[in-house]
């Protein structure tokens, strides 16, 4: 049934992405201010018939001297919505005190990734991709209340000036909100000249994130999972213990004598309880009795799987990069085999949605990721128009890439109950759909299982004489709405990124090819997607061979690295990482993704009970303009500390199809005490913005390996380190 | 019906006595500051103070809270209190911050009984609270904040 939704989802995911002249085009006048684009009103504005003032789809200019940035993107602690405030606070010459945030409606035309082409948070993209669009939202806006100044006061516009958040010419002088209404009557500027950096305030040196105090109170409907919509309804689902099971049998009568228990919903392959409270809910869940058809199931356990991938490392598979052979002698052959399971994302606030659907129109609330696929694919299940489903996108709770669903499966599931719900009722009521931890763990959509195998050569003189590499794993994007852009002549780009032409190195005489198994275990991307097996596998071999070359890391690498941004980090880390303390040991990895470069330097101490202590971890990095050094900051520390987590003591594990973890006691993310102290140091740099969420995570694998292997001589190919003794 | 005490006010709530305390706050009283994570008291997201103690709310049954003073992430203005969310706000601890209400409650335990924690105090104490955006390194840094504005 998905299968089918997505393909009429499809179209959906290809829609164009509309330039700013496209969308400027657009203009309408509205009564109480102008509107920039034909889908407007949107936002809160709108909903309270607060039209007024200056409102364009990226910022509003309220004459209560408010600024609200709308923000396209999702922000589930990534920085985002404070990313964007200051490109238009930047422009706008707003004071950063005046500036507040609301996240866009679903509207691909005027709030579409133009990077993805459909609205949609991913890939490290939000800066990069909004760098230019917000910029000139707020050089808009600024133009116009320029205008408008030099209107009311009969001066000449050249003669009027803005600086934090005030207007001024002359004696004259007025704030943002006393020129909003007169801002909104003017003509909207067709050329616009955006700062130069020397002229910036905020950007490069700081702005208060937009949600940090909120965030410290316990404000009440940041997140999805705070929703409390009147009249509504609490709904967990249970579903087969194994992935593609259906249901073929229910016993619903013991649930539904439990309390509060309002009604038991059947579907194809998963039955979802109606309760009056979410506990009830749970409750009345343990109550089902299910029987399951697994014939079309995933069957196999994680170590079926392996052998099988394990063969397959054996066969030549599709070839995706082939270096000209070097024509050197191999003096010393090091032949690797390497395995990453199964990860879960985990991110902190389970998955959830609530839904509101009467039979023409529905509205969710939840921390919608693809705001562009929720929308379609909710609007199929139910049967109706995209245009008449409403997305209330909300913080999302973290995601790590867990809410950029290709096939929006929870609002799917959430619209089926909804629908479900209206036909046997007869009448509308919220429902709230969450997904305990349990639900969350055992739920799929992991991080791919990966084998890799190197067989890498030096020649007498210490130099890379070639490097063969194969990896085995499920491509994340074959079979979804994304394969026609992700998926070129048999390769999943998601599974090889940062090999061969997308990795910082030239490698004499590196040649790799990929299989892509099917297996029935859905997978995702998952911070830093491929980047998290590559780097991994690039970083620790390229190591080996350093040492075996009898080099040493840094100087090795940087034979390999002939981009000068990949180089600056590498050293910059190095040297910033000073003198190596007593009794500590010392890893180094460097890697490009998503545009951006890291470099982390990774000192451990080895514990008496043979366990490894990630003591100090010291990161340069370059990601182009450095928008906010402290988000910057941020994101490398959480970054890398959630690949410290994966390498440390995460995996999941099938066994005949099931999956053996359930909860935090038996898929151990890391802990305070496990997190080293850390050090960031942000490279200058003129270029356009890049990733910033995705960057820190694949180096801190590596790096920690290698000090490890550089400590105790033991590579570890096989993750998590828990797998051996060393956490 | 049962009559707890939260955040300085009494309050009736239905439900049987075995309810934990975590969905009678959020669903019931719409006190939802304290979050939902793990609900087997594996992550602290869910953390309260029960009669200043942390406390995970997700194993903590109504029935037996009468006559204890539950304090939630809405209602904790102790000093301990402000000055964590002063440092947390003055450092940006928080990313996502789904997990903050119950990491700023036990830092605050933490604070009122320990005013100058070392390094090894505060990993004693947060260890129960997870966070995967791994703020952790600033929730250290922003404890021995909170400490500092203690201090005065």
């Amino acid at each position: 049934m998905l299968d089918r939704i997505i393909a009429g989802a499809v179209p959906a995911v290809r829609a164009a992405p509309l330039s700013r002249r496209g969308f400027l085009k657009l203009s309408a006048g509205a009564a109480g201010g102008l509107m920039l684009g034909a889908a407007l009103p949107v936002g809160r504005a709108a909903a309270e018939g607060a039209a007024e003032g200056l409102a364009t789809p990226f910022v509003h200019i309220r004459p209560d001297n408010s600024v609200v940035v709308i923000v396209k993107h999702l922000d589930k602690g990534q920085g985002t919505a404070t990313g964007l405030a200051t490109l238009v606070a930047e422009e706008l010459d707003a004071d950063a005190a005046q500036v507040t945030t609301e996240f866009a409606p679903a509207n691909t035309a005027l709030y579409a990734n133009t990077l993805m082409g459909v609205q949609g948070t991913g890939g490290s993209t939000a800066m990069a991709n909004s760098w230019q669009q917000y910029r000139e939202a707020g050089a808009t806006a600024r133009a116009m209340l320029v205008a408008a100044a030099a209107e009311t006061w009969g001066v000449d516009p050249a003669a009027v000036t803005v600086a934090g958040g005030r207007v001024s010419a002359g004696n004259n002088s007025a704030t943002f909100g006393d020129l909003a209404e007169a801002a909104a009557r003017q003509t909207v500027p067709g050329e616009l000249t955006l700062k130069s950096p020397d002229q910036w305030v905020y950007i490069g040196k700081s702005f208060p994130r937009v949600d940090v105090a909120r965030k410290t109170e316990g404000s009440t409907g940041m997140f999805g999972m705070d929703a409390r919509i009147e009249g509504m309804v609490h709904a967990v689902s249970l579903r087969s213990p194994r992935f593609g099971g259906t249901l073929a049998a229910l016993d619903d009568s013991a649930a539904r004598a439990l309390p509060g228990v309002i009604d038991v919903i059947r579907l194809p392959d998963r039955a979802t309880v109606i309760a009056e409270t979410t506990w009830q809910a749970i409750q009345a869940r343990e109550a089902l009795v299910a029987e399951w058809d697994i014939g079309t199931a995933e069957n196999r356990g994680t170590e079926e799987l392996r052998a099988e991938y394990a063969a397959l490392l054996d066969r030549e598979g599709t070839q995706f990069h082939a270096a000209e052979p070097t024509g050197r002698e191999a003096a010393q052959v090091i032949e690797a085999d390497y395995f990453f399971p199964y990860l879960a994302h985990a991110p902190m606030e389970p998955i959830d949605v609530t839904v509101r659907f009467d039979g023409t129109a529905a509205t969710f609330w939840t921390g919608s990721q693809i705001q562009t696929l929720d929308q379609n694919i909710g609007a199929q299940v139910l049967g109706i128009a995209p245009e008449a489903v409403t997305i209330n996108t909300l913080w999302g709770g973290g995601s790590f890439g867990r809410r950029a669903i290709y096939d929006s499966h929870y609002v799917a599931e959430a619209a089926m109950v909804a629908k479900a719900w209206l036909d046997a009722h007869g009448e509308a009521r919220p429902i709230k759909l969450v997904w305990t931890r349990e639900d969350d763990i055992r739920g799929g959509y992991y991080r791919p299982m990966h084998m890799h195998r190197v067989r890498a050569g030096l020649d007498a003189e210490g130099n890379i004489a070639f490097w063969q590499h194969r990896v085995v794993g499920q491509g994340i994007m074959l079979g979804t709405a994304f394969e026609p852009f992700a998926v070129k002549d048999g390769v999943d780009s998601s599974s090889v990124e940062g090999l061969g032409e997308s990795s910082p190195y030239a490698i004499p005489g590196w040649t790799a090819d990929v299989h892509h198994p099917r297996v029935g275990v859905p997978v995702l991307w998952w911070r830093s997607v491929g980047h998290t097996h590559t780097a991994y596998v690039v970083e620790t071999m390229m190591d080996e061979l350093a040492q075996a070359a009898g080099a040493d890391p840094v100087e090795f690498r940087l034979r390999y690295l002939a981009d000068p941004r990949a180089r600056g980090v590498l050293e910059m880390a190095a040297d910033k990482a000073g003198a190596l303390p007593e009794g500590l040991t010392r890893g180094i990895a460097v890697h490009k993704s998503f545009g951006s470069y890291v470099a982390e330097v990774a000192d451990v101490r080895m514990r008496e009970d043979g366990k490894v202590k990630v003591v100090r971890v010291t990161c340069a990095v370059d990601c182009g303009v450095p928008i906010n050094p402290s988000n910057i900051r941020a994101q490398i520390e959480g970054g890398l500390g959630y690949g410290l987590s994966a390498i440390l003591r995460e995996e999941i594990t099938l066994t005949e199809g099931e999956v053996d973890q359930s909860n935090f006691y038996d898929y151990t993310p890391l802990r305070i005490t496990d997190m080293p102290e850390v050090e960031v140091h942000i490279l200058p740099s003129t270029e356009a913005p890049t990733g910033i969420g995705e960057p820190g995570t694949p180096p801190i694998g590596p790096a920690v390996a290698n000090a490890v292997r550089r400590a105790t001589g033991q590579a570890v190919r096989e993750l998590p380190f828990s797998r051996h003794g060393l956490a | 019906m049962i009559t707890l005490t939260i955040n300085g006010a009494r309050r009736e709530v239905s439900g049987a006595p075995d309810t934990p305390l975590l969905w009678v706050l959020r669903d019931e009283l719409g006190l939802t500051g304290t979050k939902f994570g793990c609900g087997v008291a594996s992550c602290g997201a869910c953390t309260v103070h029960l009669d200043g103690v942390p406390a995970r709310s997700c194993q903590s049954a109504v029935g037996d809270l009468e006559g204890v003073e539950i304090t939630t992430i809405e209602g904790a203005s102790d000093a301990a209190a402000k000055a964590v969310r002063a440092a947390w706000v003055e450092l940006e601890v928080p990313q996502c911050g789904y997990c903050q209400s119950g990491q700023i409650l036990s830092a605050a335990a933490l604070l009122a009984g320990t005013p100058k924690p070392t390094d090894a105090d505060i990993d004693a104490s947060m260890e129960g609270n997870l966070c995967r955006c791994a703020t952790y390194a600033r929730i250290r840094k922003a404890v021995h904040r909170a400490a500092e504005i203690m201090e005065g």
